[in-house]
């Protein structure tokens, strides 16, 4: 096997695999970070923004345009999943919410299978041929999801670096005792972040379906390689999470090396045993809940 | 009138009470210490003022006003800064990002309460970029402090601030403290090392099984030869 080919059809689709994984990881790592539980219904948010995107596009947007719109929606629904379960909860042990978000993982995917029913999707029809690249071969929405899964990973880290709020995401991951005692509101800090996370699955769920096809599984599918992705990254990490995204996304590709190609999907599996065993803290030393 | 004065303080976290009739007073520029064994209810007694615990009887006047049962966030913007004895900085961000977010609640320019850290603290100057998490034990107590006097406080609540130190950071902090002081600030705060402290402070009380036991100036109680038996052994 030649470079070219090793690189175009195993470490670009890894990589552009990855970058989705990351968008997700982010999204799991800082309700880790900040409201400190395992988040369940991740994937299955991230489902519910591909079929709004969809839905969007069969009004006529184009699948670009519509994914704006899906993080917005998403966002809202975020926070209004938080207001009428997670909330509740929010005295009680965090395993109690861990489970309130498997159930919401189900209500969700089943709103999805109601409206949209239960046979793949795609956003557009028709076979797309690569464009060439010096060699490497690209497809427009594979260029298009790198980018904009770059803006968005620039984009959130200028925000928690920089910005007012983000600076009390950050102090609230960091110590939630201190960032009280400092003023810092604990709700707005909430939904600031499930407006973030919402947001994040929506694009995630995108991209997952723009670059193959939409079925309402998809999201559960994805739930472990990004639950593993941010923790091999490091808990809190979002550095971390894109870090990870990346390795488990490209561990996929190339799994199929080594192993018959239906179980690539185990190597999320074995990539989150590893770190658990080796480096429990993730690669950039997360936190430990 | 004194800034802080506190009458008769009853209460605990839980149902049980663990102060029963806690009284203090803390006047304008003055370091007030409160030293007890262990199980005394020192800490207790200032997160009382901060309204930490479930008060059941007396009164917690401030500058003039009931703060009694108040909230933490209230007690924050009418003057008042809590240090916690450990966990009191954010270790994932920079000293100056620690301040700033001290200085959350309050809006404008803030360059002269940064100066006025800094000065206290020229060595953190220095050190403005790193984490707060990577200092020494010493800095981070003083990371600690800048961060809680951002919000230019009346009153600075500390917790021990000189638990796990070296004798050396020891002293240091003793001085920032008088310096803190005489930058207008009054301060309460709960010590160990109740032999170095009471020599420092203006005034020291004496606490035991949640109530006052003594009090005085810290020369007045160093001299007691009761106190002396309790702690300095005899």
């Amino acid at each position: 096997m030649s470079f070219l080919e090793f690189l175009n059809f195993h470490l670009v689709p890894g990589i552009v695999l990855g970058s989705v994984y990351a968008v997700g990881a982010i999204g799991i790592t800082l309700v880790f970070g900040i409201l400190r539980f395992a988040h369940f219904a991740h994937g299955d948010m991230a489902t519910l923004g591909a079929f709004i995107a969809l839905a969007l596009v069969t009004a006529g947007l184009t699948p670009w345009a519509a994914l704006p719109v899906a993080m917005a929606a998403v966002a809202v629904v975020a926070i209004v999943v938080d207001k009428l379960f997670y909330d509740y909860l929010k005295a009680r042990p965090k395993i109690m919410t861990v489970m309130a978000s498997l159930g919401v993982a189900l209500m969700l995917r089943a709103v999805v299978q109601v409206v949209f029913g239960v046979d793949p999707r795609t956003y557009a029809t028709g076979i797309v041929r690569p464009d060439d690249y010096f060699g490497i071969l690209l497809r427009d929405r594979e260029l298009y999801t790198l980018a904009a899964v770059v803006l968005i990973v620039v984009g959130l880290t200028l925000f928690l670096r920089h910005s007012r709020w983000g600076k009390a995401m950050r102090a609230m991951s960091d110590n939630p005792d201190l960032a009280r005692l400092s003023g810092v509101d604990n709700r707005k800090v909430t939904m600031l972040t499930w407006a973030i996370v919402g947001a994040l699955c929506a694009a995630s769920g995108f991209m997952l379906g723009i670059n193959n096809e939409l079925q309402s599984m998809m999201g559960w599918q994805v739930l472990l390689p990004m639950f593993a992705a941010a923790i091999l990254g490091g808990v809190g990490r979002v550095e971390g999470a894109v870090l990870g995204g990346l390795i488990v996304g490209v561990a996929e590709e190339m799994s199929i090396f080594i192993l018959p190609a239906q179980y690539k999907a185990a190597t999320a599996f074995v990539l989150l045993l590893l770190i658990l065993l080796v480096r429990p803290r993730g690669l950039l030393n997360g936190k430990v809940l | 009138m004194a800034l802080l004065d506190m009458k008769d303080v009853r209460g605990g976290y839980g149902d049980a009470d663990i102060l029963h009739g806690v009284s203090m007073t803390v006047g304008e520029r003055e370091i007030v210490v409160i030293v007890g064994p262990n199980g005394a209810g020192k800490s207790t007694a200032m997160k009382s003022v901060f309204g930490l615990l479930a008060i059941r009887g007396g009164h917690i006047v401030f500058d003039g006003e009931d703060i009694t049962a108040w909230a933490p966030d209230r007690i924050v913007q009418r003057g008042i800064c809590y240090v916690p004895q450990v966990d009191n900085v954010f270790r994932e961000m920079t000293v100056h990002e620690n301040f700033e977010m001290g200085a959350f609640l309050r809006r404008g320019d803030l360059s002269a309460a940064y100066d006025r850290v800094y000065g206290l603290f020229p060595d953190l100057k220095a050190k403005r970029k790193n984490l707060a998490g990577d200092l020494s034990g010493g800095q981070r107590q003083m990371v600690a402090m800048g961060r809680a006097l951002m919000l230019d406080p009346k009153l600075l609540l500390l917790d021990e601030p000189t638990a796990g130190l070296s004798p050396k950071y020891m002293e240091q902090i003793f001085q920032i403290t008088r310096d803190v002081r005489d930058a207008g600030v009054s301060i309460l705060l709960v010590e160990q090392h109740a032999k170095q402290a009471l020599a420092f402070c203006d005034r020291g009380y004496v606490l035991a099984t949640g109530a006052n036991r003594h009090e005085g100036t810290g020369q007045a109680l160093l001299a007691d030869r009761e106190v002396a038996e309790m702690f300095l052994g005899g």
